[in-house]
């Protein structure tokens, strides 16, 4: 295997110093909020792990579509990596939003649109996998597997516009699940901390895109000596 | 001379049926057979009718609850059913070879994914038009209602469309029958939660323009999904 790229070495080093700060600025640095107090620092990892996962998502769809016009593997890897590591975030937002939840709601868990459509999009994406696994042939794995991206993410967007048909009676919980409001009502200190929450999982989930589609590589590589061993 | 011109004309077109032909010739073939075996509709049928036994005994369907929940019974036994038959009539075509040779026919590769949504689809109608009367007559509801009927059909046109796509893909993987629910559901709730908002409201005495918002993100679905399945169902099929 080729080591890894010097870009590659910056960028892991990198990352574990934004996750660092990142750390730092929401439990020590933002001042503690005045209405739901310490509970309220994990907003920052909230926001910054879902915007992460949404973005991989979004990507990965893009890369199915790259994959069904061009059929260059590289786009399935790179279309796995993104499902993947994103599938991962978007558990940690959902982990996180609960946590914060208890407190703030008293609950863990509410039918909120927000709520319900994250979980029914992280199953899309659980199924993902499910599908991947039961085929063998890596081309027609690729094919189906962008085909599958492509149908979860226009779905989710009109799962979360008939969730909130449901919910309409229900303002103050999408009030206070909106997160703008608490935008809107952040100091300019909890603002370096949410921005550079957002910026260092960027950086994250770049440095472990990158290494997942390495991984796909070698993996594909294993794939291909089992075939010529079996021959 | 001219005669003979014609006939090549009709020859050429016996080889290259237009693409509503060559649907109406594939949905053809479905229906009759299965109006030979009834192996489909029958199995459908009397799944539906087992689901609304156990969900009469889980929620003790009585008047009161019968009100808000009617629709999402019906609209789960509906899903249920509905994976029942995408599954059998996908596999039916795998297992006896059958989709090779619609493979091979001379016809765009759309024209089976149309054939068999609708086939799909007049499957699911058939087994609603039963359960829905039976319903009716069990739990004192009419549930015939040109509104009602219409929100079933949107439904059921958008969960025939994405549902012919999926189990076109998990037959041709290891878990199969398996499969099929688990990639379906989370895809195809967008449909079932509108048909269940919609059929609720109208249920509950609703006025049509109540309900206009779930009705519009149902033809929404089914516009936007007729048409991604229209252009990737050739890389499904694909050898």
């Amino acid at each position: 295997m080729q080591p890894r790229p010097l870009a590659l070495k910056i960028l892991d080093f990198a990352s574990v110093i934004v996750l660092g700060v990142a750390t730092y600025l929401a439990l020590v640095f933002a001042p503690t909020e005045a209405v739901m107090g310490q509970v309220q620092r994990v907003f920052y990892f909230h926001i910054g792990t879902a915007w992460v996962g949404l973005l991989g998502f979004i990507l990965a769809a893009a890369a199915g579509i790259a994959y069904l016009v061009t059929k260059d593997m590289r786009w399935d890897r790179f279309e796995v990596a993104a499902v993947e590591v994103s599938t991962v975030f978007f558990f940690i937002t959902i982990v996180l939003g609960s946590i914060w939840a208890r407190p703030a709601w008293n609950t863990w868990w509410t039918w909120d649109p927000r709520l319900t459509t994250a979980a029914i999009t992280e199953l899309i994406y659980i199924a993902y996998f499910m599908l991947r696994q039961g085929i063998d042939d890596p081309e027609k794995r690729a094919r189906f597997g962008a085909v599958y991206t492509l149908l979860g993410g226009v779905s989710a967007p009109i799962t979360f516009m008939v969730i909130r048909l449901f919910r309409s009676i229900h303002p103050i919980v999408i009030g206070a699940a909106n997160g703008t409001q608490e935008k809107m009502n952040m100091t300019s200190d909890m603002r370096v901390a949410f921005f550079f929450g957002l910026f260092a999982f960027t950086i994250i989930f770049i440095d472990m895109m990158w290494h997942r589609i390495r991984l796909g590589a070698l993996e594909e590589k294993v794939e291909q000596l089992k075939l010529t061993v079996s021959m | 001379m001219a005669n003979k011109s014609e006939s090549k004309k009709q020859k050429a077109e016996s080889l290259h049926p237009s693409f509503f032909k060559a649907t109406l010739a594939i949905i053809q073939k479905d229906l009759s057979a299965e109006f030979r075996s009834f192996e489909l509709i029958s199995a459908m049928l009397v799944f539906s009718l087992l689901v609304i036994i156990i969900f009469n005994f889980a929620l003790e369907l009585d008047i009161k609850v019968r009100q808000s929940v009617t629709s999402g019974v019906l609209w789960t036994t509906f899903a249920f059913a509905g994976t029942l038959g995408l599954n059998r009539s996908m596999s039916v075509e795998k297992d006896r070879g059958c989709m090779d040779g619609l493979l091979l026919a001379p016809v765009d590769r759309s024209v089976i994914y149309f054939g068999k949504a609708i086939s799909n689809l007049i499957f699911m109608l058939i087994v609603e038009g039963i359960v829905l009367p039976v319903y009716s007559v069990l739990y004192n509801v009419n549930l015939f209602r040109f509104d009602l009927l219409g929100v079933i059909l949107l439904g059921s046109i958008g969960y025939a469309a994405v549902g012919t796509l999926l189990s076109t893909m998990s037959a041709q993987t290891r878990t199969r029958e398996v499969l099929l629910p688990i990639l379906l559901f989370p895809v195809a709730m967008p449909v079932l939660l509108a048909s269940v908002k919609a059929s609720n409201g109208l249920l509950a005495g609703a006025e049509f323009a109540e309900v206009l918002t779930p009705i519009n993100l149902l033809i929404v679905y089914d516009v936007i999904f007729i048409a991604i399945a229209f252009m990737v169902f050739d890389f499904v099929v694909e050898e």
